[in-house]
């Protein structure tokens, strides 16, 4: 696999080698072929997805344009949901108030619940990955556990808390615990002993050994775990609210189809999934951050 | 006369289920203050595992190890470890690594400028005060050695283990630590114990050679005294009698006496 590889390399490289003959012309050229590389880049990225959303939107028109069809098509979406696509922030009231407003609701409550469920998801997976017994007693009771759908948590969630709020928090609380608990306790089992070794010479007690080492040790996993719980928590928040109700994004789309506006589900949709993508490339952004040379030995 | 170490009759026995293995059998060694031994021997007769030993990373199965007449068994900053492979923090600077080991060893005994300026003696002491804010994985494997060097310098060890420092090492790179490493015997009078592989390393560097049995109940099968004069120099000491004489103790002992047998059951 190598070898092709090695070669194409000296190919495409041959020709752009700056010879002692011709300095002058070669000094500009590595620049302008830098710059022609980077937009073919940018383009290689950004175009394909562009092009594909074009067809499917035009394939879409096409197969829904029909005045029967059960479903509405992009252009009457525009049509009737122009206000919630443009302008995310408007506020008309109680009730008639802009996406950008309900995802920042939803937002909030998936901060306290995955913010809960990170804190408590990695001190309790740092206890049980010290313990190898405590790691098999408890690993086949999460595995289980974790795959549990976050709304079978909210009967019994709201009959504990007795109030919507609490309870859909809780749902993301429980629902993005497990990958973060299970990841953090196998990141901690797999500290080499070497580092191990360094803090038991250096006798650090268990606060310092805590914040020293094991977290930035166990960093990849945790960080892999807390992705995972993101995802999790977002996925549970529209889940939950479309039951326990308040201004959220999810109940909007309950509203909606309670009042049979369909174009405005589909744009919910679209807001809902651009969230959820930021949320994962946020995650991904600060663990790259933190966990910069841990992995690398 | 009272030894600063004292390795008296350890002996070592890893138990896992039913089975045990008798890894060590009564080592006895007395080492003075300053002293640089060095402990050779055969791959797998236990030289890591007596390191650890007296690190107190491992508990001993019979007899104790005196430091200063005090038993110790557990491991602490007054003896201070070079592992086998540098063992650096890859998350942490290099400065980072050896603040690491100095904030909490003289937390309390030294203020922050003080620690500041320790630090930088000892990683200029190794010479790597010129990469203090590169990590682990951008300098090489001979600098990563030194900075683990600097950073158990930095304990102000009382005994300096040392495990193999040079093993991973090119022939040169390993001539210019072993160099470093006399130079700051010399500038400091540590008590040393370096385990090694390598003969020549061995009688340069050292005042005495233990030398290991093979395992398993490995001992101490000889221990042989290096009357060179210091500083020594290793050009000087190629075609010295004393030290063509000791190397070839060494080998005698290692390839003729006690040759390595593989699988020795
Ligand atoms: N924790 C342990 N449990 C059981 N056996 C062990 C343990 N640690 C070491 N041993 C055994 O003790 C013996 C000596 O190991 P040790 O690592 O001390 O050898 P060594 O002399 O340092 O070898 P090398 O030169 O290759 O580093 C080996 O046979 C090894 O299998
Ligand atoms: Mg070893």
């Amino acid at each position: 696999m190598s070898l092709p590889a090695t070669k194409s390399d000296v190919v495409v490289a041959g020709p752009f080698k700056p010879r002692p003959a011709t300095v002058v012309p070669l000094a500009a050229q590595p620049r302008r072929f830098d710059l022609r590389g980077l937009a073919v880049k940018v383009a290689q990225s950004v175009l394909p997805p562009i092009v594909v959303l074009a067809i499917l939107l035009g394939l879409w028109q096409i197969a829904f344009s029909d005045p029967n069809s059960s479903l509405p098509p992009p252009s009457e979406v525009w049509a009737q949901s122009r206000d919630l696509i443009v302008s995310p922030f408007f506020e008309n009231g109680d009730q008639d108030i802009g996406l950008g407003w309900r995802v920042l609701v939803s937002l909030e409550r998936v901060a306290y619940g995955f913010g809960l469920a990170a804190i408590v998801g990695v001190l309790v997976g740092a206890l049980i990955g010290q313990s190898i017994w405590a790691m098999r007693g408890l690993d086949p009771i999460f595995q289980v556990l974790r795959t549990v759908p976050p709304l079978a948590w909210l009967p019994l969630s709201l009959a504990a808390f007795l109030d919507s709020r609490p309870s859909a928090i809780f749902v993301i609380f429980i629902t993005s615990i497990w990958p973060v608990i299970i990841n953090t306790a196998v990141g901690i089992r797999n500290i080499p002993q070497d580092y191990r070794n360094v803090a038991l010479v250096l006798r650090l007690n268990h606060v310092e050994y805590f914040f020293k080492i094991m977290v930035p040790a166990a960093a990849p996993y945790i960080f892999s775990g807390l992705k995972i719980g993101v995802g999790l928590s977002w996925l549970a928040i529209v889940a939950a609210e479309m039951l326990t109700g308040g201004v959220g994004i999810g109940f909007f789309i309950w509203d909606a189809w309670n009042s049979s506006r369909l174009t405005d589900i589909i744009v919910a949709l679209v807001y809902i999934g651009l969230v959820g993508f930021m949320l994962d490339k946020l995650v991904s952004f600060l663990g790259a951050l933190v966990t910069r040379g841990t992995s690398s030995n | 006369m009272s030894a600063y170490l004292k390795l008296d009759h350890i002996g070592k026995t890893f138990t896992r289920g039913s089975a045990s293995t008798e890894v060590l059998r009564d080592i006895r060694l007395t080492i003075d203050k300053g002293e640089y031994v060095s402990i050779i021997g055969h791959s797998g007769c236990g030289k890591s595992t007596l390191l650890n030993l007296v690190a107190g990373l491992t508990q001993v199965s019979q007899g104790a190890v005196l430091l200063e007449n005090q038993e110790v068994n557990s491991p602490g900053p007054d003896r201070a470890v070079v592992f086998q492979n540098h063992s650096l923090l890859p998350w942490l600077t290099v400065y980072e690594n050896v603040n690491l080991a100095v904030s909490k060893v003289f937390a309390g005994r030294k203020t922050k400028a003080e620690r500041h300026d320790w630090i930088m003696e000892n990683l200029t002491l190794v010479q790597m005060a010129h990469a203090t804010d590169k990590r682990p994985s951008e300098i090489s494997g001979g600098m990563k050695q030194r900075v683990g060097i600097a950073r158990a310098l930095a304990m102000e060890p009382k005994i300096l283990l040392l495990d193999e420092p040079f093993g991973a090492l090119d022939a040169l790179t390993r001539a210019h630590l072993q160099d470093q490493m006399m130079e700051i015997h010399a500038r400091l009078g540590n008590t040393i114990i370096m385990i090694t592989h390598d003969v020549d390393e061995a009688v340069l560097l050292s005042d005495r050679i233990v030398m290991m049995t093979n395992g398993p109940a490995a001992t101490i099968g000889e221990v042989l005294d290096v009357p060179l004069e210091r500083p020594r120099n290793r050009i000087a000491l190629a075609s010295d009698r004393t030290y063509l004489k000791c190397r070839e103790a060494v080998l005698k002992f290692l390839y003729e006496r006690h040759r390595f047998v593989e699988a020795a059951e």
